[in-house]
């Protein structure tokens, strides 16, 4: 038993991204935080403790910045740090799905939890492909989780609709942004994250082969700028740019 | 490819998926989970063969069920599929069962599989080198839709697999309404609306237009009734429609994130320095209540001619 909660340090979501030389300039951005749908899956992973259901782990797979957010994470109750240090931005959903699923294996949880999606990617393939990796259930979209009789049931946003679904460990479930309020730490908590230790794993401790990623990034660049747009004062000017979206912009 | 379908029918995403695989050649498959739009997606130009795959488990989504039995029918070097929350979902555990990358919510690919994506939510672009065989998911109205006209053969496999993820009860059915991730045309509300009783105005705009409402990240924070699932922005939906219409939307960094690659952008705000005017094609200067009752008499005498 045990519960481990996959966490990804992005930039802030209100950081400006520049580009230099064909790449994002990470030095530029001042500001690193946890996943905002990462801190739904920490919440509920520590709720999830608070019924009895063993020790919270948390796990980020990163460079050396990422150890920040395991520190967050224990400031609220996470009980045992992993950080899987990597240097390469280049690795593919593969190796990353490797290496954290290496990890939730060393931590001996059967229940993993992570956010939808990463705010910086905003790909979503972790959760179902490290369930795959493991051979456990997965549940995506989920805003809230109890257990009863060694059953879980979780409410999901899914293709048909909001639903109560049930599964049993072992299983992944994926959080998106729902009611539940996240708690924040107090001081006690911050000064005991510190002393906290974090278990440093390297692609080799966890026997993953990161050298040869199927993806390779050609370049980023910024978004196109968009033309100067026309602006109008006042509601009189309704009617003009309705005419104009019908017929210059075609689009109603 | 997986096909994609909404209240038992063929998702239009899935001529979309076609046109993207046309452009780079070879013959294309389309997988049909539970056989939903098998007939349809054997009709759009382009198509081989479709495969409709049928079973007891496609009766509710299980990904890592659907995954067990359709990875054994995907050959090729390049699997799409949408990427909605649940196309995105189902591509990432079928990749990861065939042991494949995969490369999400990608808006351009070439012949040479270099593919183009928005990452940061739309503030900075990637171009990545991806080598086949591999997975991707495509968002929506990126690509040209192939034509109908197709008259592909369609094999039916009945599968039998387990589901571990059991439905218990509906608590809500998905929206009558549009989805703003689905939506060409959008038109959102922030918390210059006032009160969330207010977004009936844009409904009306909807209606009208057959558009989703969307909302901003202050408008559902700030009002219950304001359903996350609404929200345009980095912790939202990222949108790309044909027209973005945002009314009350003072253009937080994180709301533009979500919706600046709209092809057109028009913003009504009563404030003239609001940031949302920086990335609007038509910006009008005007309170919602002034501007709303003009532009929804304009759009129906449009509509009624």
């Amino acid at each position: 038993m045990g519960v481990a909660v996959l966490l990804k340090q992005v930039p802030d979501t209100t950081a400006k991204i520049s580009v230099s030389g064909g790449r994002v300039n990470e030095g530029s951005i001042t500001k690193w935080t946890m996943s905002p749908y990462d801190e739904y899956a920490l919440e509920n992973a520590i709720k999830l403790k608070e019924t009895g259901y063993g020790d919270v782990v948390a796990i980020s797979c990163g460079p050396a910045r990422a150890s920040k957010c395991l520190t967050e994470a224990a400031a609220v109750g996470a009980d045992k740090l992993i950080h899987v240090v990597t240097e390469t931005d280049t690795l593919d959903s593969i190796q990353t799905q490797g290496l954290l699923s290496a990890a939730v294996k060393e931590s001996g949880c059967d229940v993993v939890m992570c956010g939808k999606q990463a705010a910086d990617t905003n790909s979503g393939s972790t959760g179902p492909g490290v369930a795959s990796a493991l051979g456990y259930s997965c549940v995506g979209a989920v805003t809230e989780v109890s257990i009863e009789g060694g059953v879980f049931s979780a409410t999901r946003l899914g293709p048909s609709g909001l639903e109560e679904v049930e599964v049993r460990a072992p299983c992944v479930f994926t959080f998106d942004k729902g009611d539940t309020e996240l708690r924040r730490p107090n001081v006690r908590g911050i000064m005991m994250a510190k002393k906290k230790p974090i278990e440093s794993l390297t692609t080799e401790d966890l026997g993953v082969d990161t050298s040869n990623s199927m993806i390779s990034v050609e370049s980023h660049s910024s978004p196109p700028d968009k033309p100067a747009g026309q602006k109008f004062v006042g509601p009189e000017s309704v009617p003009d740019v309705v005419n104009m979206l019908r017929n210059d912009a075609n689009v109603i | 490819m997986i096909s994609e379908s909404s209240n038992d029918s063929l998702h239009p995403i899935t001529a979309q998926l076609v046109g993207a695989a046309s452009s780079i050649g070879g013959s294309i498959t389309v997988i049909c989970p539970g056989g939903i739009g098998s007939n349809d997606a054997a009709h759009i130009s382009g198509v081989s063969k479709v495969i409709s795959v049928e079973g007891d488990c496609f009766d509710t989504y299980d990904c890592i069920a659907w995954s067990k039995s359709l990875s054994p029918l995907i050959e090729g070097d390049l699997i799409l599929s949408s990427s909605s929350a649940m196309g995105r979902d189902l591509i990432s555990s079928i990749a990861a069962t065939k042991r494949l990358p995969v490369v999400q919510d990608v808006t351009g690919l070439s012949k040479e599989l270099l593919a183009t994506r928005p990452i940061y939510s739309g503030k900075a672009v990637e171009e990545v080198r991806i080598s086949s065989p591999c997975a991707i998911s495509l968002r929506a109205n990126s690509f040209e839709a192939a034509e109908e006209g197709g008259n592909a053969e369609i094999r039916i496999v009945n599968v039998s697999q387990d589901i571990s993820v059991a439905v218990k009860q509906a608590l809500a059915k998905a929206g009558e309404r549009l989805d703003v991730s689905e939506a060409e045309i959008i038109i959102s509300g922030g918390r210059g609306m006032g009160d969330p009783s207010n977004f009936s105005h844009l409904y009306e705009v909807a209606d009208l237009l057959g558009a989703a409402v969307g909302a901003s990240r202050a408008a559902v924070d700030t009002w219950d009734e304001i359903p996350h699932s609404m929200q345009v922005g980095q912790t939202g939906k990222t949108v790309t429609p044909n027209l973005y219409i945002a009314v009350g939307i003072s253009g937080a960094i994180q709301h533009l994130a979500g919706m600046r690659s709209s092809k057109y952008i028009l913003a009504i705000n009563k404030d003239p320095e609001a940031p949302i005017f920086g990335v609007a094609d038509y910006g009008i200067v005007a309170t919602w209540e002034e501007a709303i009752p003009v532009l929804i008499e304009r759009i129906a005498e449009i509509r009624s001619n």
